[in-house]
């Protein structure tokens, strides 16, 4: 076994990358893939939170770097889902706690023993961003359909194209189809125009993830949901598999006041 | 029907086609931004190109990029002090 080591990154914070890479590292598993998360945001952990597992951290990936414990001792199994394991970042240290060539190694540790290795970066391009860069082949950009999202997003491909990483694949997270609909947001088509970069899927702007975060189970567990179901689909692609994009417009459900709006507004047409 | 559509807030465009202009904007200026550095490099590598085909006064070349609200260009303005013409067909 070889993993494929997955780092998912976006350049502006808040844009979904953690959210992203706990619900596609279980689809994955329920796939039957055996995959490690890895919480590269040192210093400002929360993968353990949104996969639910913050109380049974012991370890962290720098006592593995540092060797204070082995690498198995720091792996947190999820019981939920077979195959799944989280590998979380250190709290009280800052990202100046690790090297790119001690994330690359790390990595090369980890390859043997898993399917899938997900990377959750942090914010921002410095030191961490290539720290966790530096131990993956390929990339997810997350960005939502917003101009400083989709800016970053671009300094970000920039940046892991001259690092050598392929595939570079897009996630737009948060789409509105209401509001693309009604002109108000940016479209799909409208970011993959200036990005110029392969799309992976479009998650569409879901409460079940607020529900997911408050819970600790990611949504791609129970899939009850549209995100859900857009998670699934993006773990499938990763798999080689060809998934139809979603239907985003069947979620485009509006109430009578804004149907009266749009009829108003002479916005339906469009 | 005016008074309706007023009250329900029709007539205004919608926002996303500004979006996407000022998206394209904003990443032609990002994409060019080049560092004093790099320029300082391109200069360099410029002058040794050109003094193989001519002798130019490296004291007054001006090299910069001139951004435009579309687009950005590179203009470089480098006066010629006299062309090398024997020399150049021993180089090709």
């Amino acid at each position: 076994m070889s993993a494929r080591v997955i780092v998912t990154t976006s350049g502006k914070g808040g844009v979904g990358k953690t959210t992203s890479t706990a619900n596609i590292a279980a689809a994955l598993a329920k796939f039957g893939k055996k995959v490690v998360a890895v919480d590269a945001d040192v210093g400002l952990r929360n993968l353990d939170v949104i996969m639910g597992l913050e109380n049974r951290v012991v370890y962290n990936f720098i006592d593995v770097i540092e060797k204070t414990c082995k690498l198995s001792a720091a792996l947190v199994k999820d019981k939920r889902v077979p195959g799944l394991y989280l590998l979380p970042a250190a709290q009280t240290r800052t990202k100046d706690a690790v090297n790119p060539e001690q994330m690359v190694a790390l990595c090369e540790e980890l390859k043997p023993e898993f399917d899938f290795v997900l990377l959750d970066c942090p914010a921002g391009i410095e030191g961490g961003f290539k720290n966790a860069a530096a131990g993956a082949d390929e990339a997810l950009v997350v960005t939502t359909p917003e101009i400083p999202a989709v800016r970053d997003a671009d300094r970000i491909i920039g940046m892991l194209e001259s690092m050598g990483k392929s595939p570079i694949r897009l996630i737009i997270n948060r789409l509105r189809p209401n509001m693309v609909q009604d002109g108000d947001m940016l479209a799909k088509d409208d970011i993959l125009d200036v990005l110029s970069i392969d799309l992976i899927g479009v998650v569409p702007e879901d409460e079940s993830v607020i529900r997911a975060t408050n819970n600790g189970e990611p949504m791609t567990m129970t899939l009850d949901s549209p995100a859900a179901h857009a998670y699934l689909n993006i773990a499938e692609r990763i798999l080689g598999r060809d998934v139809p994009l979603m239907d985003l417009e069947s979620y485009a459900t509006r109430g009578f006041i804004s149907k009266i709006k749009r009829f108003f507004s002479g916005k339906r047409k469009r | 029907m005016g008074f309706l559509s007023k009250f329900f807030g029709g007539g205004n465009e919608g926002s996303s086609q500004k979006a996407k202009d000022r998206l394209k904007i904003v990443l032609i200026h990002d994409r060019t931004d080049i560092s004093p550095q790099l320029l300082d490099n391109l200069r360099d590598e410029m002058v040794n190109v050109l003094a193989k085909y001519m002798d130019i006064d490296t004291n007054k070349i001006e090299i910069d990029l001139d951004h435009d609200e579309n687009a950005v260009a590179l203009v470089a303005n480098i006066p010629i002090l006299r062309i090398k013409r024997g020399k150049v067909a021993e180089i090709s």
